[in-house]
């Protein structure tokens, strides 16, 4: 309870930090959430299965470029509810076709996926449609998206949070340990996964719709940038992609880093995120949260 | 007959791909996602030594395949061997470690091309003059290089069919368990199989570099096809692999000249969905 | 009341037939020692009727229904549990929490405090009841045993099967898992158990079958069968190789 009222707390202080700080800071503040929000719902699913998607900008970038597509047709509530409803179709179609299977499939129709999805937009814009560039002009103030961001960010881990206490959560780590017992104690492999890895989507594909209109101008090569499945996948595992906050605690610092790298060294930050992301494959495969704990229950063995 | 004859010679190359792939995750367990970079550097060091030292092709990939060997080996030894050690007796976890970090080579590797190379296209002009094979205009560099493929391919399949090293291969493929019973050092194996097929990489990817056009970041779809036609072809199944390249060749070459060029992925991945969801063990592979 | 009914079960791998033409019946509440030398598909056979494994060809007929080829989960909701022969426990979970997953997801479906009754009593059973709380992936090998037959337990099966869960233990730890394994037997859980370990089997089970190469060679009571020419010829080879 205490732990709720914390967060609850904590949630309300960054509501309200907008009235504090400047246009860059907001912005800055933005693309933070952005990516806590892509963590936890990625972790949602990979952190607990070890089923490792990689097609996190896949689902991002279709959530982008839906509201590219709608936002002069459609209100905007509508226009979001179509990019969560196109982001769990697509989320089906790849679950029913790989989650059946061994991981290692999954694992690589994800790999191939946002390509897949750029590609087949790409072709579509210019054979069909013939406007291969989109303009997103909605009245949606800086804050406005920060708002719903934060709110993203708060469905995400608290969803992850009900369901670490629920049947399901219970079913994913079994699931992640060893699939045939899970199966000999009655889980449903095929249903249980599929169902976790939609929610995941689906959140992924708003975080991406909501953090469209940033853009103004959209063209499948800018909201499918690889870097994006690259940056959800490294802080989940910095932080600890099987805890609740890790994704948070992994997000935070490596995406100022990120702000950091990307200005200083614009042509070398893929050689040094790679690098990171190898060094924390090595040293940290848990993750920080889990090395914290390992740290504390050694002090703990050593004290008298 | 073009779609034919053009679709059979991409599909060397691309069996070709497959075969070096099949070979990292048959011998050495490794699921390799930066592939098809090694692939693209072995290109881009191609079209290097052609425009800057006047190297002809063929001699600089008969430098680059050894090259590639060595280089996956060095690769192995510090990088894989660390996770192999580490997922010993866990069933599935070197998959997932593999996948992780070589997710993150991948990137090193793309950063370092583009910081050398750029991430313009590329291409070289080389023996492009039209060859007549069954009354088919082919260029002869995609001759040549088809040729290469083959002679690297079919060399490999009677290498492991028939000699000794090839036996020793195959029996860590197929039963890493047993082979140390038998005096098989499995580490010393998986390293020979990963480098040899970093060397087919990147004999696959300097033999493209002599007639396609290629970018910086073309690794991720040169990975993506050699995955689904591992797959495709059964894992560790190398007529398989080589037989679902050629299948791939011709069905990428027909969808470009019959409806569209960039549809040749969608085509791609479609056929791999077709596969997981009819015979996910792949067309050749064995249900285990 | 006839609880399973094996029905021509087969199981092919290419040319090999790893189970051929295997039938056999059981009543609920009794127990059945399924013998036989290495590689004779004992172990193809439980994952048969666990669904591991789906027959070639063949039924196997559980509570009046057809289950031969059925999702692993569905056998498992129907009523059936199992040890593996090389022991799978889930590392990153709690000893109650891999208790709790039969208890959950198989047919009873308990949540909250009833799953954790059910789990705790599992656990009791198997002599693990003080740390329900420790992690599974520090136990050593006989309590991951333990564990995996508590974790059995705590589907409240009606149909066990045992792969060799005997095996390994030392004298003491013997006795005392033929004991367990005998009261699981009173209370009316129908038990088959594949073993190497004679003096088990002669303890515990009142009828034996015995496969070889596939097929079932002997079916009955136990010492008749165990006396049987085919049977010892199947262990020890023929008398001309003796």
């Amino acid at each position: 309870m205490i732990r709720l009222a914390i967060a609850l707390a904590a949630l309300a202080a960054l509501a309200v930090v907008p009235m504090f700080v400047s246009e860059y800071e907001l912005g800055l503040m933005i693309g933070m959430a952005t990516y806590v929000a892509l963590a936890s719902a990625w972790a949602l699913f990979s952190g607990h299965t070890r089923y490792i998607s990689l097609a996190t900008v896949a689902f991002y970038g279709t959530g982008a470029y839906t509201v590219a597509v709608l936002n002069e047709t459609l209100p905007y509530p509508v226009v979001i509810l179509c990019a969560g409803l196109i982001g769990a179709a697509m989320a089906l179609l790849v679950g029913l076709s790989t989650l059946r299977l061994s991981g290692i499939y999954f694992v690589i129709f994800t790999f191939g996926l946002a390509e897949l999805v750029r590609q087949l937009i790409t072709w579509y814009e210019v054979t069909i449609t013939g406007t291969l560039g989109r303009y997103i002009f909605l009245d949606l103030s800086a804050r406005d998206i920060y708002w719903q961001m934060l709110a993203l960010v708060a469905i995400a881990i608290g969803l992850t949070a009900w369901i670490n206490r629920s049947r399901l959560g219970l079913a994913l780590r079994a699931i992640g340990d060893d699939e045939v017992v899970a199966a000999h104690s009655g889980i449903h492999l095929a249903r249980t996964k599929l169902f976790a890895f939609t929610i995941s989507a689906t959140l992924i594909t708003l975080v991406g719709a909501v953090a469209s209109p940033r853009w103004v101008y959209v063209e499948p090569l800018i909201v499918f940038n690889p870097t994006v499945s690259f940056l959800t996948v490294i802080m989940a595992l910095l932080g600890g992609a099987n805890r609740l906050w890790g994704p948070l605690v992994g997000a935070i610092p490596l995406f100022l880093l990120f702000e950091w790298l990307s200005v200083n060294f614009p042509d070398t930050y893929p050689i040094f995120l790679g690098l990171m992301f190898i060094a924390v494959v090595f040293v940290l495969p848990n993750g920080l949260l889990a090395g914290f704990d390992d740290l504390r229950a050694r002090f703990g063995r050593t004290k008298p | 007959m073009t779609t034919l004859v053009l679709g059979l010679v991409l599909g060397g190359t691309y069996a070709l791909l497959a075969l070096g792939l099949t070979l990292q995750y048959g011998i050495a367990r490794i699921m390799n996602l930066a592939y098809g970079e090694v692939t693209l550097l072995a290109a881009f060091v191609l079209v290097f030594l052609f425009q800057t030292a006047g190297l002809p092709p063929l001699f600089s990939i008969l430098l680059i395949g050894p090259a590639g060997y060595l280089a996956g080996w060095l690769l192995y030894t510090v990088m894989m061997r660390p996770l192999v050690q580490r997922s010993q007796g866990i069933p599935g976890k070197l998959e997932v470690d593999s996948i992780l970090a070589t997710f993150g080579l991948l990137f090193v590797l793309q950063g370092i091309m583009l910081v050398l190379f750029g991430a313009n296209f590329t291409s070289i002009s080389y023996l492009d003059q039209g060859v007549d094979v069954f009354g088919v205009s082919v260029a002869l560099n995609r001759l040549i290089a088809f040729a290469i493929c083959l002679v690297a391919g079919l060399s490999l399949v009677v290498l492991l069919a028939r000699s000794r090293w090839g036996l020793i291969l195959r029996a860590v493929a197929l039963t890493p368990g047993s082979a140390p019973l038998v005096g098989i050092d499995v580490n010393k194996v998986s390293r020979q199989g990963f480098a040899l097929g970093t060397a087919l990489a990147s004999i696959g990817g300097a033999s493209v570099a002599m007639y396609q056009t290629f970018s910086a970041n073309d690794g991720v779809v040169f990975t993506m096809k050699a995955l689904i036609i591992v797959i495709m072809g059964g894992v560790g199944n190398v007529a398989g692999a080589l037989a679902a390249g050629f299948a791939l060749g011709l069905v990428e070459t027909f969808v470009a000249t019959t409806f569209d060029p960039g549809l040749t992925l969608a085509a791609t991945f479609t056929i791999f969905l077709a596969v997981l969801i009819w015979r996910p063990q792949g067309l050749f592979g064995r249900r285990q | 009341m006839t609880l399973l009914k094996v029905d021509k079960a087969a199981r092919n791998f290419g040319g090999l037939k790893a189970v051929d033409q295997v039938s056999f019946e059981m009543e609920s509440g009794t127990i059945m020692g399924l013998l036989g030398p290495n590689g004779s598909g004992k172990t193809t056979l439980l994952n048969l009727i666990s669904g591991f494994l789906a027959p070639s060809s063949g039924k196997i007929i559980f509570n009046g229904q057809n289950l031969a080829g059925a999702r692993v989960d569905k056998i498992a909701r129907a009523g059936i549990a199992r040890t593996f022969q090389l022991v799978r426990i889930l590392p990153s979970l709690t000893l109650l929490e891999n208790v709790m997953l039969p208890a959950v997801f198989g047919h009873q479906a308990h949540w909250g405090k009833e799953a954790d009754r059910v789990a705790r009593e599992a656990l009791e059973k198997t002599g693990l009841g003080d740390r329900a709380g420790a992690h599974a992936g520090d136990l050593n090998y006989i309590d991951q045993k333990r564990l995996e037959l508590a974790r059995a337990l705590a589907a409240e099966p009606e149909l066990l099967l045992l792969d060799e869960w005997l095996a390994g233990l030392n004298p003491t730890e013997l006795q005392e898992g033929i004991r367990l394994i005998s009261s699981l037997s009173g209370s009316g859980i129908t038990i088959i158990m594949v073993e190497h370990i004679m003096e088990a089997v002669r303890a515990l089970c009142p009828r034996c079958a015995v496969m070889n190469a596939g097929k079932l060679i002997a079916d009955g009571e136990t010492s008749q069968v165990l006396s049987d020419k085919s049977v010892i010829a199947a262990y020890l080879g023929d008398a001309e190789d003796a």
